[in-house]
């Protein structure tokens, strides 16, 4: 692998006296889907949530190590979280549209960063949307209340929403979980396209969801990365025991 | 046998609704029947004149305006403002707890205790002496944990999602503060600054010794600004007055006059709320 996207040296994240990850060397390829994999609580979240230092809001926690972006420290001294999470966005579990139009929400980040006007923002949000394919369903109703969209339709807004702000990689926490099977199709379906453009990193609970959107996986367990290899690797030859047993579902 | 039991509970609850419901409606219906033939258009453009012998309320109209506006520009900012700071800034500890304690010891404190401390504090001690702008601090520190405690109370309903959206795209805290948190607890904001209101139109304690029981108008432009420090008895503190020197026809004129204005900006307000609560 070469010059990774997102590269992280012996991570170690404490939640108090919980010892969250555990020498996490990792390094995240460019413009591929990487799948975080393994049982709940086993640190796939925590290591999402470090690349856009929402770890940080966190009380009591504690990070050693570190977290480069494009070969830039993010906790280094000249990183500015507010650009830090322009450059990495994030889709949550819970579709989390905010309680405005539907235009307003995806304007929302844009309007954080700068300036813009009203054609700039009614382009971005277009674009936006189109991305996330989901302009053609609201396309008549932008002034609408973000909340009246179905589960899926609010999922996608977030996509686009996170895509306005031209990220440069997308965190993705278990994003289809709350979905329902067509949703998660288009989802999974949206993955393969954004990978062009960005770098995409992705929890799932579900094996074969990782299996079919994903070129790289993880496999966490208990904080450690057990095995990491490409998706057809790890889920047709994995070198570890651990590893095996899992994606046959002995456990987890 | 049960039967009976539960058809005997329920017109049981139904006579304590019926009761509710008709003193609420007796009460409202004796001070308007009361008090309306008092409320003439010169009893509501004139000020009392001695001389005369007529009674007028113009000066107590406007001096309540006055109190009820001063009161929210002092209590309002400074109670979403703590409210913002205990809700999302503070780490939960035993600063913020005395804070909340405190808050809830304040709002259950005997208004005429507030009216002393004012006369003492801001009268005496700030040299602001009988003035609208004493009763003005006064009334805010009374209001105060009412517009806290309901403000707090909308944003602990916000939901974690909208914060953590917000944030992880790159908001400032008082960014996502102002842009998110605001607007949507905004329904709640405006029960507090409501509850506010209904408590500075029906005080009269506090004012009595700190606002006094002046009832001119201004007679200049420059008057309207010094009345600020000249003291004004607003509608409840002249409503008082007016009983204690058995004046009861003007008494009443002046309750329905309050309970105009106490349902006006109850229907305002809920207009308003409405208006924010769109989404």
């Amino acid at each position: 692998m070469t010059q990774g996207k997102v590269i992280t040296k012996k991570l170690n994240i404490y939640y108090g006296s919980n010892h969250a990850l555990k020498d996490v060397d990792i390094s995240i390829r460019r413009n591929v889907v990487t799948a975080l994999i393994g049982p709940s609580g086993c640190g796939k979240s925590t290591f999402l949530k470090t690349i856009n230092r929402m770890n940080d809001l966190v009380d009591n926690v504690r990070i050693e190590g570190k977290v480069y972006l494009d070969g830039a420290d993010i906790y280094g001294r000249g990183m500015d979280v507010t650009r830090l999470r322009k450059r990495v966005g994030m889709v949550f579990q819970q579709p989390n549209p905010f309680p405005m139009s539907i235009y307003d929400n995806i304007a929302y980040g844009p309007r954080i960063h700068e300036r813009k006007s009203k054609a700039q923002l009614d382009e971005i949000v277009e674009r936006s949307l189109r991305q996330a394919a989901i302009w053609e369903e609201v396309r008549e109703g932008l002034y609408q209340s973000a909340l009246r969209l179905s589960g899926g339709q609010k999922q996608r807004l977030c996509i686009a929403r996170a895509l306005a702000v031209e990220p440069e990689v997308l965190l993705m926490d278990e994003p289809t979980s709350a979905l329902d099977p067509v949703s998660t199709l288009k989802v999974e379906e949206l993955l393969c396209h954004l990978k062009k453009s960005y770098t995409i990193v992705v929890v799932t609970h579900n094996m074969q969801q990782a299996a079919r959107v994903s070129d790289d996986t993880a496999f966490f367990l208990a904080g450690e990365v057990v095995e990491y290899d490409t998706t057809a690797r790890l889920f047709s030859h994995p070198t570890d025991k651990r590893t095996r047993a899992y994606i046959s579902g002995k456990f987890g | 046998m049960r039967r009976l039991k539960d058809d005997m509970l329920l017109c049981l609850i139904y006579l304590a609704a019926f009761a509710a419901e008709f003193l609420l409606i007796g009460i409202l219906g004796y001070v308007f029947v009361k008090g309306f033939p008092q409320v003439s258009w010169h009893f509501l453009t004139s000020v009392t004149s001695v001389l005369q012998g007529t009674a007028g309320i113009a000066g107590n109209i406007v001096n309540t305006l006055y109190m009820v506006i001063l009161t929210l520009l002092i209590a309002v900012p400074l109670g979403i403002g703590s409210a913002i700071y205990l809700n999302e800034y503070a780490r939960p500890g035993k600063i913020v707890g005395l804070i909340a304690f405190t808050t809830e010891t304040l709002s259950g404190i005997p208004s005429i205790l507030f009216g002393l401390f004012g006369m003492v504090f801001f009268g005496s001690a700030l040299g602001l002496g009988y003035s609208i702008l004493t009763g003005a601090f006064t009334l805010a520190l009374m209001v105060l944990p009412l517009i806290t405690r309901n403000t707090q109370e909308a944003l602990k309903t916000v939901p974690e999602a909208y914060r953590s959206g917000a944030l992880s795209m790159g908001a400032g805290r008082w960014h996502m503060i102002r842009t998110i948190l605001l607007p949507a607890a905004m329904p709640g904001i405006l029960t507090g600054i409501l509850l506010a209101v209904g408590r500075i139109l029906g005080e009269s304690a506090a004012l009595l010794f700190t606002a006094g029981s002046g009832y001119f108008l201004p007679r200049s432009f420059g008057g309207w600004f010094r009345k600020l420090l000249e003291s004004g008895g607003t509608l409840s503190v002249q409503l008082y007055l007016s009983m204690s020197k058995a004046q009861y026809s003007v008494a009443f004129g002046i309750a329905a006059v309050l309970l105009c204005m106490v349902l006006g900006i109850n229907l305002l307000l809920r207009i308003l709320a409405k208006k924010w609560d769109v989404v």
